[in-house]
């Protein structure tokens, strides 16, 4: 007897069932506030007290045949039951929106403090980009370098006025600063084989005063490419290549120049973008803006980095990305780059 | 160096105007920086008509005329000169121009009759001595146009950048050689008004080793080494006086005053013909010698330009037998110098080792026109080859005569050796082939001996030329003769490099990533400190003080760059930088350099809103939140953890690696979390600082100097390092707070690990998220507050499950740190 008070038939339990949900959802429907809806799902949806839990409880002393019918039905009493519920939030919600105050929507939004790169690491990124594409990867090397690697091995000859252009920072150990980036060739070129294709972005000092347009530390982008076969025709076809694709450049120029390290030796000029090559303050009145200094590798360095200098050849080039920087964004005192006004460097960063 | 188009042509007839010339120079020879108008004092005079001349009415000299100076109306202009005459063009200075004298030109009355301007002479303009009357010009120039378009009027100056290398170019004939050649005209020896023949002027000339005599002038070298080449002439019965006008014109446009007709032939030699010389007063050369030789200790001389300098036995000097009277190849001694009543003089041209005219203008601080030269190698060839012109110059411009013999102190150099050239050699450097006799052809435009074989050029340099004598310059020379415009710019198939990225650009790139995500601006300061603070890298010759050594960290330069912003009124700063610190290492050359990234941020945390018009600041849990996660990017893999740390400002020691949380174990220091003291204004909120070490810079060099040492083959990256997928659980959460009363002397992270370390696989997070210390708890507790969250993997947890798991916990809790359960 007890068993058959403990285990309610099939039709007992449909039928709580339907009650329960015929009890909801008029209750849910009269609902005013999401409090109130909140404790209706407690009621009857909740996990450990909720009535429809309750009759789920029932469900496992119902005879095997008759499960199936009365899982169902409870699906689908509680689905109707949470529909009802989410809907009447829904519609509450909207009430309630309609009820408050508008919303002045031309108030600013909650903005986050904006970051950003510095103007030369932008020109780094964008210049590296292009030369990754020519299959160029980045090469890094010390700052502080020794004689050999700044000058012997780059062929500068001791004592030579071509070494006024370096004016030199030099350590009480006895190592220098790197006046160039130049070094790094030498370095990459005796850790690696040819074919070599690197670009070699880095700090470089010179012994100058700070002014409007000079800085005892200043960044460097070395380019190098060696390899058999690797000739004028390849640097003039890369570096061209490059020029249109940073400078948006119609025409570059290629005049003869002198590094110590190179020979022939080139810098590169592309059409003055203030003027488009009529000639203005910006360029000196040449119609021109120079970009970089370039040349065929010195068989002299070669040989210093231990490289056949008749079996390979190639080219390098050097540019100041600080220098473009400056033109990109109008900047009229290199010092800028380097005081680190927040709001010069957050007003480049947009 | 400064170049005269009026000079240049005198070489070379190019029929080029002033831009073309600049345009030729850069594109083959060196860049011209600059054409500079010489006389551009007669920027404002315009040519102009005089339509109508009629007689003032109250003056019996002054004419009134009627001008077209290219305006829409006629002007009126008074004019004196008596040579007026109504048709004819004359210079005019309109109202508003400032005269080469310095007057300014104004609308006036002269006479009672308005006058519009100035019709000009000659000498108005400093273009000649007559003042007679104004300056009729034989131009169809229409009225209007400036003077200067309308007439060879001066000289245009051509600053051309001449390289190191090119030393040939330091001169007229040199850019005049390169001008012929480029534009397939003739060079010329330019003519000398007035000048006798060379065979009248210079006996034959002969190379003497060690001393030779000079008309009675002994001359000594002694050490070829010092000096290869010493010529000595002497002049007698000289008259000084002023040089002729084409003489000062050509010198004042390349920015050399006249000083008289001798020390004027001398600078033209330097500028003309890139040979320094120098007049001495042969009255003042005591004893009848010129001698070089090294200065004496102690020995001084009054120079040119007045000082008193002395020397040291490092520098050349041209003494006579008594004292020095020159240092040689910089400049000449006062005692010597020419004056107004100089008769007899003794000219020297010479060639001096450049390192030692270096050395000795450096020791000294002066530079010249001559030392300039000298440093970059005036060939031993340079005098005999020159001192022809020289003299017959002198000789058509003060009189007197050169009295025999004279001295060439040397030894001649030998001819050079002839360099091989080879075709395929140029096509290898070059990309295109150019046939040996193209290239001998060209070549040979600019002086050198080039005789074609087969597929080789045998080439020897011109003695002009003292640039390296080796094939690859001569492959220099055929690009830049031929254009470099000539060579093709497409692109060629090439083969990847060998060299793999440098680790340190990716990661460098992801903490900027991180940092400018995080609303911080980078910035690339100098690295240089003053003294102090930890710096051991001394630079031995800086700029200044404030900068005598590199920085130990970088925080300290973010800390000035703060200040600097601080003292423009900008408080709310968040600035990282990734670059290099500097520490010396006993014995070494090179310092350990290493790569860090380090990030300050004091200020508001967000800008402010109209709903938090105060927003709170940055700070220590932020700095450490930071610190972790900078440390994460900056180390990826590797396990970090933050260690407090009271000392020194230093908030946290950020570790790496796998390791006792005491420090044990082999964790390695990368960092630190500090709260910076910068000198800041009062209203400046705390500053925090953030600085973790990405890598060493490799300190050895990678091989022995001309060697190689290849590199191991690239290792491909390790697998299992970094991140993996993990299936994330749909089971659903349990979330309890639990409250303890914690003595002091207890720390949060000490509860911290023993809850993690409970090995209690189904207590998924751990978060602390209060702390409190008030009324109710006791002196010398605190309360805090951590929420646990449950979750089992596979199924729901029952409320009975997750209480005794929480018991467990807070039993160890209690008895293993003596924390109690605190319920309200």
């Amino acid at each position: 007897m007890t068993d058959t008070v403990n285990r309610p038939s099939l039709a007992e339990l449909l039928d709580r069932m339907a009650g329960l949900e015929r009890e909801a959802l008029p209750a849910i429907a009269a609902a005013a506030d999401p409090e109130e809806l909140e404790r209706l799902r407690i009621r009857y949806l909740g996990r450990t007290a909720g009535l429809l839990s309750g009759v789920s409880g029932s469900l496992g002393l119902l005879p095997a045949g008759d499960r199936p019918a009365a899982g169902a039905a409870f699906a689908r009493a509680t689905a109707a039951i949470r529909a009802r519920l989410d809907e009447r939030a829904a519609a509450v919600a909207a009430t309630r929106r309609a009820a408050a105050p508008p919303l002045d929507l031309t108030m600013p939004g909650r903005a986050v403090w904006q970051g950003g790169r510095h103007p030369v690491t932008v020109v780094i990124d964008e210049v590296a980009a292009i030369f990754r594409e020519l299959g160029f990867t980045i090469a890094l090397g010390p700052e502080a370098e020794s004689e050999w690697y700044n000058f012997t091995a780059l062929n500068f000859p001791p004592d030579h006025p071509a070494l006024d252009l370096h004016d030199t920072l030099y350590l009480e150990s006895g190592a220098l600063l790197r006046t160039h980036t130049s070094p790094v060739q030498v370095r990459t070129l005796q850790a690696y084989p040819p074919p070599v294709r690197v670009l070699v972005p880095g700090n470089a000092y010179r012994r100058d005063f700070f002014d409007a347009s000079h800085a005892p530390m200043f960044v460097q982008i070395e380019g190098l490419a060696i390899d058999e076969g690797v000739s004028f025709v390849d640097l003039k076809a890369t570096l061209t290549h490059f020029a249109r694709r940073f400078f948006g450049a119609a025409r570059t120029r290629f005049r003869p120049s002198f590094f110590p390290f190179t020979e022939p030796s080139a810098e590169m000029d592309v059409e003055c973008r203030i003027c488009g090559g009529a000639g203005c303050r910006t360029c000196k009145l040449t119609g021109w803006t120079e970009i970089l200094g370039c040349g065929m590798v010195h068989p002299a360095v070669l040989r210093s980095a231990g490289v056949d200098a008749e079996r390979y050849t190639g080219w390098a080039f050097g540019m100041g990305p600080a220098r473009v920087a400056q033109q990109r964004y109008d900047i009229p005192d290199i010092r800028e780059l380097y005081d680190s006004d927040v709001r010069v460097l957050a007003a480049l960063a947009r | 160096m400064n170049a005269s188009v009026h000079w240049l042509s005198a070489f070379v007839d190019t029929g080029l105007s002033p831009r073309a010339l600049r345009e030729l120079l850069t594109a083959r020879v060196a860049t011209v920086d600059a054409v500079e108008r010489v006389r551009i004092d007669l920027a404002g005079i315009v040519v102009a008509r005089v339509v109508e001349a009629a007689r003032h009415p109250d003056s019996d000299h002054l004419w009134v005329t009627r001008v077209d100076a290219g305006g829409p109306e006629l002007l009126d202009v008074v004019c004196g000169a008596p040579n007026v005459t109504a048709g004819a063009r004359y210079p005019f200075a309109p109202v508003g121009t400032t005269m080469p004298n310095g007057l300014a030109i104004e609308r006036r009355k002269i006479r009672g009759r308005l006058s519009n301007g100035m019709l000009c002479s000659a000498r108005e303009l400093g273009l000649g001595t007559d003042h007679e009357g104004i300056m009729p010009l034989s131009v169809d120039a229409p009225p209007g146009t400036p003077l200067l378009d309308a007439m060879p009027i001066g000289d245009t100056r051509l600053v051309v950048d001449v390289l190191p290398n090119r030393p040939d170019l330091l001169s007229h004939l040199g850019l005049a050689r390169e001008l012929a050649a480029a534009t397939g005209r003739p060079l010329r020896d330019p003519s000398i008004p007035g000048a006798p023949a060379p065979s009248a002027v210079v006996p034959s000339v002969t190379w003497a080793a060690g001393s030779a005599p000079a008309a009675g002038v002994r001359v000594t070298v002694e050490d070829p080494g010092d000096c290869p080449a010493f010529l000595g002439a002497v002049v007698r019965g000289v008259r000084i006086g002023p040089s002729p006008e084409w003489l000062v014109g050509r010198l004042a446009t390349v920015g050399v005053r006249s000083v008289n007709n001798v020390v004027d032939v001398t600078n033209y030699m330097l500028h003309g013909y890139g040979q320094p010389m120098h007049a001495y007063d042969l009255r003042r050369l005591a004893g009848g010698e010129v001698r070089v030789r090294r200065a004496r200790a102690g020995e001084s001389i009054r120079t040119l330009d007045g000082s008193d300098r002395r020397l040291d036995p490092s520098m050349i000097v041209i003494a006579d037998a008594e004292r020095a009277q020159g240092i040689a190849g910089v400049i000449g001694g006062r005692e010597s110098e020419i004056s107004a009543d100089t008769t007899d003089l003794f000219l020297e041209a010479a060639s001096f080792a450049p390192g030692r005219v270096r050395a000795a203008r450096r020791a000294l601080g002066i530079s010249t026109d001559a030392s300039y030269r000298f440093e970059r190698l005036v060939p031993a060839v340079s005098p005999a080859e020159t001192c022809q012109v020289a003299l017959r110059l002198l000789v058509a411009l003060a009189g007197g005569e050169v009295a025999p013999p004279v001295a060439l102190v040397g030894r001649r150099p030998e001819r050079p050796a002839p360099i091989t050239l080879r075709s395929r050699r140029v096509a290898q450097v070059l990309g295109v082939p150019i046939p040996a006799g193209e290239s001998a052809t060209l070549l040979r435009t600019i002086g050198f001996e080039a005789t074609p074989a087969q597929d080789t050029i045998a080439v020897v340099f011109p003695w002009w030329r003292t640039d390296a004598r080796t094939e690859i310059d001569l492959v220099e020379e055929v690009a830049r003769l031929r254009g470099y415009d000539s060579v093709p710019d497409e692109l060629r198939p090439y083969r990847l490099g060998t060299v793999p990225d440098d680790p340190l650009v990716a990661r460098s790139a992801a903490l900027r990533e991180l940092l400018v995500g995080r609303g911080f601006l980078e910035i690339r300061p100098m690295p240089f400190v003053g003294p102090g603070a930890g710096a051991t890298v001394r630079v031995t010759n800086p700029l200044a003080d404030t900068e005598s050594y590199l920085r130990p960290d970088l925080l300290v330069s973010l800390a000035r760059r703060a200040e600097f912003n601080l003292a423009r009124l900008e408080g709310n700063l968040r600035l990282f930088e990734i670059g290099t610190a500097f520490r010396a290492v006993t014995g070494s050359e090179r310092p350990h350099e290493e790569t860090r990234v380090a990030a300050l941020c004091m200020g508001a945390r967000r800008p402010p809103h109209f709903t938090e018009p105060e927003p709170p600041s940055w700070d220590e849990w932020d700095a450490k939140a930071l610190a972790h996660d900078v440390a994460g990017v900056a180390r990826p893999g590797v396990r970090v953890e933050l260690a407090p740390d009271g000392g020194n400002g230093t908030l946290w020691r950020v570790l790496a690696g796998e390791g006792e949380a005491d420090g044990a174990g082999a964790r390695e220091e990368i960092g630190r979390v500090v709260r910076v003291s910068l000198d800041a204004p009062p209203w400046a909120a705390p500053a925090f600082g953030v600085e973790i070490t990405v890598a060493a810079t490799p300190s050895a060099p990678v091989a022995p100097p001309g060697e190689q040492a290849f590199a191991a083959p690239i290792a491909p990256p390790a697998r299992g390092a970094g991140p993996r997928y993990r299936a994330q659980p749909s089971q659903p959460p349990v979330r309890v707070d639990v409250t303890l009363l914690v003595p002091d002397d207890v720390s949060a992270g000490a509860i911290e690990r023993r809850l993690r370390a409970s090995g209690d696989t189904v207590l998924e997070r751990v978060e602390l998220v209060s702390e409190y210390r008030g009324v109710s708890i006791p002196a010398g507790h605190r309360s805090l507050t951590w929420r646990l969250t449950f979750r089992h993997g596979e199924r729901s947890l029952r409320e009975k499950e997750v209480e005794a798991r929480r018991d467990k916990l807070l039993r160890a809790l209690e008895s293993e740190l003596g924390v109690r359960h605190r319920t309200t």
